[in-house]
């Protein structure tokens, strides 16, 4: 069952330097149970997307011209502002990044936990505390018990995420938005996180959309993926054919310039060129500036993500060379 | 002065692996204080509390661990940024701790840095060619002053950006062209050795590749010795020809790239190698992970003994007792393979199931 689908979105931001499109026409779908990882660098519109989702984003100077979020079917962007803040924690969550700065310091952990059941559910003070300490204990936070009035400070970065994940798993929702989970945490921290959000997205039969940067990661725990550069879909894949076979130069570029064994002493494969600035986003094909295939077409025309394979689809004029290189 | 120490650097490119740098026992402790007016010390931070290792003409030696395990810290204790607690740092045998005036600033001509983060080390109010020049101030003898726009010029050519650039502003620039201006900067002095605290962490994936190269091309053209810190363990054994693995202050195991990511014989190597994401999800399912439980303990109050014990699957009642050495394990001495390195464990054996980036 199609959890979530977003149609044709697009996002426009109002600057002084005149509107920066940061999304344009991104099409992607979750089902309950499902990972969908979306890779990018930088600027190129994943997190806006997501904020879109999660109806966060700052407008103005943001607007959304055009497009459709329908969550089981109905779309967002048309709901009153109420009915949007009841599916928000509620049936969506989101984790953030950095977890110290997307919890408030002068507020207990326990206390910004209640607070979900307390206006969602209306529970007293006293339920709201026992619930805190049975979330904290279910993300694995020894002493549960005694830590809920401490302040987010007092927690290391890996409980911290913890608590956040705690937040976000609070009202049992069904689909989960997690930015960046563990950029900000060290490896074998991070292992811990990613372990314990796919056992509970397993237990609750949750989607989970996971935006990251990180390849890795990405391997690991992604059903399908949804490449962006410069605000569009470049590529969109089940996650091992990806990995077997790119069908966009990007892609193919980031795959190749992993460090891997047999490259030991050699140099390193490397995309050419920086990332575009939004604001003046190059003609044509977004990538093209970078991309050794690169043709004339390539710097006139957008190419459309065209589908290249069951469940697959590639946003190049030369997809077909790409892929079978 | 100039002379001679030009001199010094062409025997030690010659060298018959004589270390350039040479660190024993090196130690840093932070106090922590109580009370405002009569402060008192009821405590330290052991950020680094005994490590030796060697840096060789030309090699590169990475650095890995986590957050707090006191690699920055060793940073700024070779760049004679901190004074060590104790220990010594010897570079061509003289040891530098002590040195101080102009005696200090002539080894740090030698011993340069490039720092993570390519935004905030770049000050936003000076032109990259100040920046870059900066260092000629302080060491005159290196450019005249009539010849320093060409050098700095130079130099932005040497690290692919173009040279006329020179009076633009930090901002102007992408993070990785940053960061090449603080590898500019870096390589101005003509530099044996940098340091380079996680120079590519903070640059977009695209951009990180092309870092790496850089500095790879700069190493042969330099012949330059470099301290590669990182968290990134696929980036690493990429770059270096040693490695070595920090946990909370302490080495806990050192060797050639190979030993180190083919031949891991301590716990905390072999979970921190297995911990890592491997980009290929043909292999997830069959990957045996190690999930270590908890965290890093605070480095003010270290757990005695070996520093892994309380987070390790094997410890035993020896481990709390007895701080394991770092030295080859006898058990390897004589085998010959790539598990006979260095390794602070009291049960250093190998695992056949990690899997490595």
């Amino acid at each position: 069952m199609t959890l979530l689908e977003v149609r044709d979105l697009h996002v426009d931001f109002h600057t002084r330097d005149g509107i920066v499109k940061a999304v344009n026409g991104v099409n992607y779908s979750v089902d309950a149970g499902e990972t969908l990882a979306v890779l990018g660098e930088s600027g190129s519109g994943k997190s806006v997307t997501a904020q879109a989702i999660m109806g966060i984003l700052d407008m103005p100077p943001g607007r959304i011209p055009k497009g459709e979020i329908l969550f089981q079917g109905e779309d967002m962007l048309t709901m009153s502002k109420e009915q949007r803040r009841k599916l928000r924690g509620a049936k969506i969550a989101m984790i953030f990044q950095d977890a110290l700065s997307s919890l408030n310091p002068v507020l207990s952990v326990g206390y910004q936990l209640g607070e979900m059941f307390r206006v969602h559910q209306g529970l007293s003070r006293k339920e709201a505390r026992a619930k805190s300490i049975e979330l904290m204990d279910r993300v694995n936070i020894p002493a549960a018990k005694d830590r809920v009035r401490d302040y987010p400070h007092q927690f290391s970065g890996g409980m911290r995420q913890r608590i956040m994940i705690a937040m976000a798993l609070a009202l049992e929702p069904d689909l989960i938005i997690a930015d960046e989970p563990t950029t900000a945490l060290d490896v074998t921290v991070q292992a811990q996180v990613m372990e314990l959000l796919a056992d509970l997205q397993r237990e609750f039969n949750m989607g989970l959309i996971l935006i990251t940067h990180d390849l890795g990661v990405v391997a690991d725990v992604a059903d399908k993926i949804a490449v962006m550069y410069a605000g569009r879909i470049v590529e969109t894949a089940p996650v091992k054919e990806l990995y077997k076979a790119p069908a966009h130069p990007y892609t193919r570029g980031l795959l190749d310039s992993i460090p891997r064994l047999d490259q030991k002493g050699r140099e390193l494969y490397a995309i050419q060129g920086l990332p575009p600035n939004m604001s003046r986003v190059p003609e044509g094909c977004a990538f093209h500036p970078r991309c050794p295939a690169a043709q004339d077409i390539c710097r006139s025309e957008l190419p459309p993500l065209a589908e290249v394979g069951a469940g697959r689809g590639s946003a190049c004029h030369f997809w077909k060379e790409t892929l079978g290189d | 002065m100039t002379e001679q120490s030009e001199q010094s650097r062409k025997n030690g490119s010659e060298g018959k692996r004589e270390p350039i740098l040479e660190v024993r026992d090196l130690v840093k402790h932070f106090p922590l204080s109580k009370g405002v007016l009569l402060k008192r010390q009821v405590g330290a931070v052991k950020a680094v509390d005994g490590i030796s290792f060697d840096l060789y003409p030309g090699e590169t030696l990475g650095i890995v661990g986590e957050s707090g395990c006191g690699k920055s810290t060793v940073a700024k204790l070779l760049m004679n940024l901190e004074r060590p607690t104790a220990g010594t740092i010897k570079y061509k045998g003289e040891d530098i701790t002590r040195l101080s005036g102009r005696a200090l600033r002539e080894v740090r001509r030698n011993i340069q840095m490039v720092f993570q983060d390519p935004y905030t080390s770049l000050n936003p109010r000076m032109t990259v060619g100040d920046i870059i020049g900066e260092p000629f101030d302080i060491h005159p003898e290196v450019a005249p002053k009539g010849d320093r726009r060409r050098r700095v010029q130079e130099l932005l050519d040497v690290v692919g950006l173009n040279p006329e650039y020179i009076n633009r502003y930090p901002h102007q620039f992408s993070g990785g062209q940053r960061q090449r201006i603080g590898i500019a900067r870096g390589l101005a002095l003509r530099p044996e050795i940098i340091v380079a605290d996680e120079p590519v962490s903070a640059l977009d994936v695209s951009v990180q590749a092309q870092v790496v190269n850089l500095m790879e091309q700069l190493q042969d053209e330099f012949g330059l010795s470099y301290m590669f810190i990182a968290h990134d363990l696929s980036i690493v054994r990429h770059i270096s020809d040693r490695v070595g693995v920090m946990y909370l202050g302490k080495m806990a195991e050192i060797g050639t790239d190979e030993q180190i990511y083919e031949h891991p014989t301590h716990p905390y190597t072999q979970a921190l190698l297995s911990a890592v994401p491997v980009p290929d999800p043909e292999i997830r399912e069959g990957r045996e992970r190690i999930v270590l439980e908890g965290d890093v303990p605070s480095p003010a109050n270290p757990p005695s003994g070996c520093r892994f014990r309380t987070r390790c699957w094997k410890a035993e009642a020896r481990c709390a007792e007895e701080t394991p050495l770092l030295a080859v394990p006898k058990v390897f001495e004589a085998a010959g393979t790539g598990a006979a390195h260095a390794s602070a464990c009291h049960f250093a054996e190998e695992r056949a199931a990690v899997v490595v980036a």
